[in-house]
């Protein structure tokens, strides 16, 4: 049995706090600057242009990439044969968001109760899923999920007779219904199968791979392909002025489900696809 | 084509805009976003008036990251102006003649534009560092209340934005989607 202190995991959070807003991938960034090489629209290259430059700044600068810093949320893969002591897993989270996002000068844009609408202060709760898995190491993957995309994400339950055309016209669908208030060009992460909560679960599971990475199966990855080459022909083009790049990526994730159901989640992510990993 | 414009905006100005144009501004804004935009109209309701007047001005619709020390502000990138169509018209019919944001309008605000001739430009969303750089002066003027929501007068200084909606009914999300659409 490994044991991992509670102060461990608030430092490892509050550092991946900080470095997921300062820090863009080297997965968007390669994104960028082949966009830019392919795009069309002389507005879409003055766009990613000015993102490349935003992203630069950022790192080098150590501010926030957007002053949406997002919501915290997390994929904990933690291992059977791992115990964490001194604390609460979800408190130590908790700690380590409010410790990054104060010390690193981000936004806190959580609030208490959608209903009254007062600011938490410092950023949290974050989301939190775990995932129990084999071994003894704890994974902490951590997304700072931007506001203005997540507003324009969906999922529905299609018929099972709707096939793969359903899903495809509904996934295209969301992506112009959103327009440029996603914030394109856009990661679009896509959850079929599951239930009705495991499928938007699994759309947002999706936005946690690299930019380029394709599914590990053949199929999907194709359906991932196929899409992201429909989505970039919608003319939606980078902040939504026109242009050939609509989205950087797609990410499906398929799962079973009921004989009844096809469920369909669409978890839109703007550029600013900011994921961090660490293991302890 | 890029054009300079030193706030406030005038007629000639609001005249030459038009859809897609790039624009760099100069001079004064306000910011506002949801909470700001809710509570200024709730309380005209009650009588009370706006905390800023509004004609002739600009909002920019932004909820900035805390400053770090030494500097004048935090990332100030747009957020999703649709969230305010409710209350823009009102704001318009005001006199306020601007507005900063990224994403669509609904009609009713897309009309009040051209009735009250003004103009809503689209920054680059996301792109809050790089444009912190063009803000110079940062002072809180209500609601400090709100933080990140509260109401700021910004001094700008080659602020980079596009003209979204101009006063002749140009959309640059319309037209500029029309032009790469290919899947008709």
């Amino acid at each position: 049995m490994k044991e991992i202190h509670y102060q461990a995991i608030v430092e490892e959070v509050s550092e991946m706090c900080k470095r997921a807003n300062y820090d863009l991938g080297d997965d968007v960034y390669t994104a960028f600057k082949k966009a830019l090489s392919a795009e069309k629209s002389e507005t879409g290259k003055e766009v990613l242009t000015q993102l490349i430059d935003n992203a630069d700044i950022a790192k080098a600068e150590r501010v926030p990439m957007c002053q949406d810093t997002g919501t915290a949320v997390f994929i904990v893969e933690l291992g059977q044969d791992c115990h964490i002591i001194g604390g609460s897993l979800i408190d130590a989270i908790n700690e380590g968001v409010s410790k990054g996002y104060g010390e690193g000068y981000l936004r806190g844009s959580m609030i208490y109760n959608p209903l009254n609408r007062k600011n938490t202060g410092n950023n949290t709760p974050a989301i939190v899923h775990i995932e129990l898995v084999e071994g003894s190491e704890l994974t902490l993957h951590m997304t700072a999920k931007g506001g203005g995309a997540e507003n324009m994400s969906a999922m529905k339950m299609l018929k099972p007779s709707d096939g793969m055309e359903g899903v495809k016209d509904y996934i295209l669908s969301i992506v112009k219904v959103a327009g440029p208030n996603a914030c394109p060009p856009l990661v679009v992460g896509i959850g079929i199968g599951g239930n009705f909560e495991r499928c938007t679960y699994l759309a947002k599971k999706s936005l946690f791979r690299s930019v380029g990475e394709r599914n590990e199966d053949p199929a999907v990855a194709e359906l991932e392909e196929e899409l992201l080459n429909k989505i970039n022909r919608l003319g939606i083009g980078p902040q939504g002025m026109g242009g050939s790049t609509t989205a950087l990526d797609v990410k499906v994730e398929v799962e079973s489900c009921h004989i009844a159901a096809l469920p369909v989640a669409v978890n839109l992510n703007c550029h600013a696809s900011r994921h961090q990993t660490t293991t302890l | 084509m890029q054009k300079k414009i030193t706030l406030p905006l005038t007629d000639a100005d609001l005249d030459s805009l038009k859809a897609g144009d790039r624009v760099l501004l100069s001079g004064t804004v306000y910011t506002a976003r949801d909470a700001a935009h809710k509570r200024m109209t709730e309380q005209e309701k009650e009588g009370i008036p706006f905390p800023i007047d509004v004609a002739g001005q600009v909002i920019y619709y932004t909820g900035p990251t805390p400053a770090k020390p030494g500097e004048v502000i935090g990332s100030a990138g747009p957020t999703t102006s649709g969230r305010m169509d409710l209350y823009t018209p009102r704001l318009l019919e005001k006199g306020l003649k601007g507005m900063i944001g990224k994403g669509y309008r609904n009609e009713e605000v897309k009309a009040a534009i051209k009735q009250h001739r003004a103009v809503y430009f689209g920054a680059v969303g996301g792109a809050a560092a790089l444009i912190a750089r063009s803000i110079k002066a940062v002072e809180v003027i209500a609601y400090e209340d709100l933080g990140t929501e509260a109401i700021r007068r910004l001094t700008i200084e080659n602020f980079p934005v596009f003209v979204i909606n101009d006063v002749h009914g140009g959309d640059i999300y319309e037209q500029g989607v029309a032009q790469f659409r290919q899947d008709h």
